[in-house]
């Protein structure tokens, strides 16, 4: 049988990595994928607990909403880069340090 | 060890592989389709897990609807004559160092934590249970998320909204 351990490892591996993304990435949209990573980690680790343990369904429940978040952030996010790339003419989140122009 | 375990190892395996190849890749549209990889290992993951509602949601959000909109936001901001789409990478060391400390730490904490478990539960179908805690004890946070999904849209379509001088 797989044990809870296994899970929190792959979960940890996803969360790290995004990290890494988010912190090594210039690109907006590629830091965008990190943290898409980082939201997908959360997700498993909530899965994983609400199937271990005497909680139900209230992990799967959070996973949810995680969910709802997630694709209010990315639509949101994404035309925040649509307008960078707009005024600024790149995506290079080094080159977007003005607040007018 | 039983087939359980080798398709849940191959499943890791592509799963956490696809997810390197997504920060390490130096073309977009790479990183973009290993995250299809990485997304669907997390569905079959959840399969493992008993969650189906979620698995299919995963799929058909994740992957139908995130990874659509990324690929969107790839093509829509480099020139289309440009077609090496590439990243820079920026301080790689100090980067690896961090997501390291971090991964280090946290399965440091999930293997050594005494987790107090139940063991695991009956495999059950968790579409009627999700739906019926949504229409009662989570009644306020759907509503509320409701909302929040409409005000994502409304405030995507302004930002995006070609200006005019009214």
């Amino acid at each position: 049988m797989i044990e809870l351990k296994y899970y929190l490892l792959i979960s940890a591996a996803l969360f790290s990595l995004g990290v890494f993304g988010v912190l090594t990435r210039r690109n907006a949209v590629n830091v965008l994928m990190g943290v898409e990573l980082i939201l997908n980690s959360a997700n498993l680790n909530l899965v994983a607990f609400s199937r271990y343990s005497s909680a139900g369904i209230d992990g799967q429940m959070f996973a949810v909403f995680v969910i709802v978040v997630a694709a209010a952030e990315v639509a949101v996010a994404l035309a925040i880069v649509l307008t960078l790339y707009r005024v600024l003419n790149t995506v290079n989140l080094d080159r977007a340090d003005v607040l007018k122009r | 060890m039983s087939v359980t375990d080798i398709v849940f190892i191959l499943t890791a395996i592509v799963t956490v592989g696809s997810a390197v190849v997504v920060v390490v890749s130096r073309s977009l549209i790479y990183s973009v389709f290993s995250l299809l990889f990485t997304f669907f290992g997390v569905a079959v993951l959840y399969v493992f897990l008993g969650a189906d509602f979620l698995a299919g949601a995963q799929v058909l959000i994740y992957v139908g609807g995130i990874l659509v909109l990324l690929l969107f936001g790839v093509m829509l901001t480099h020139r289309l004559y440009n077609l090496n789409l590439t990243t820079e990478r920026f301080q790689p060391i100090a980067g690896t160092l961090i997501a390291a400390a971090v991964f280090a730490s946290i399965s440091l904490a999930a293997f050594k934590t005494k987790w107090k478990l139940v063991g695991e539960r009956e495999l059950e179908p968790t579409t009627q249970q999700i739906g019926e805690a949504f229409l009662s004890s989570y009644l306020l946070p759907f509503e509320i998320a409701s909302v929040l999904l409409l005000v994502a849209l409304i405030g995507a379509a302004m930002l995006v909204r070609r200006r005019t001088d009214v």
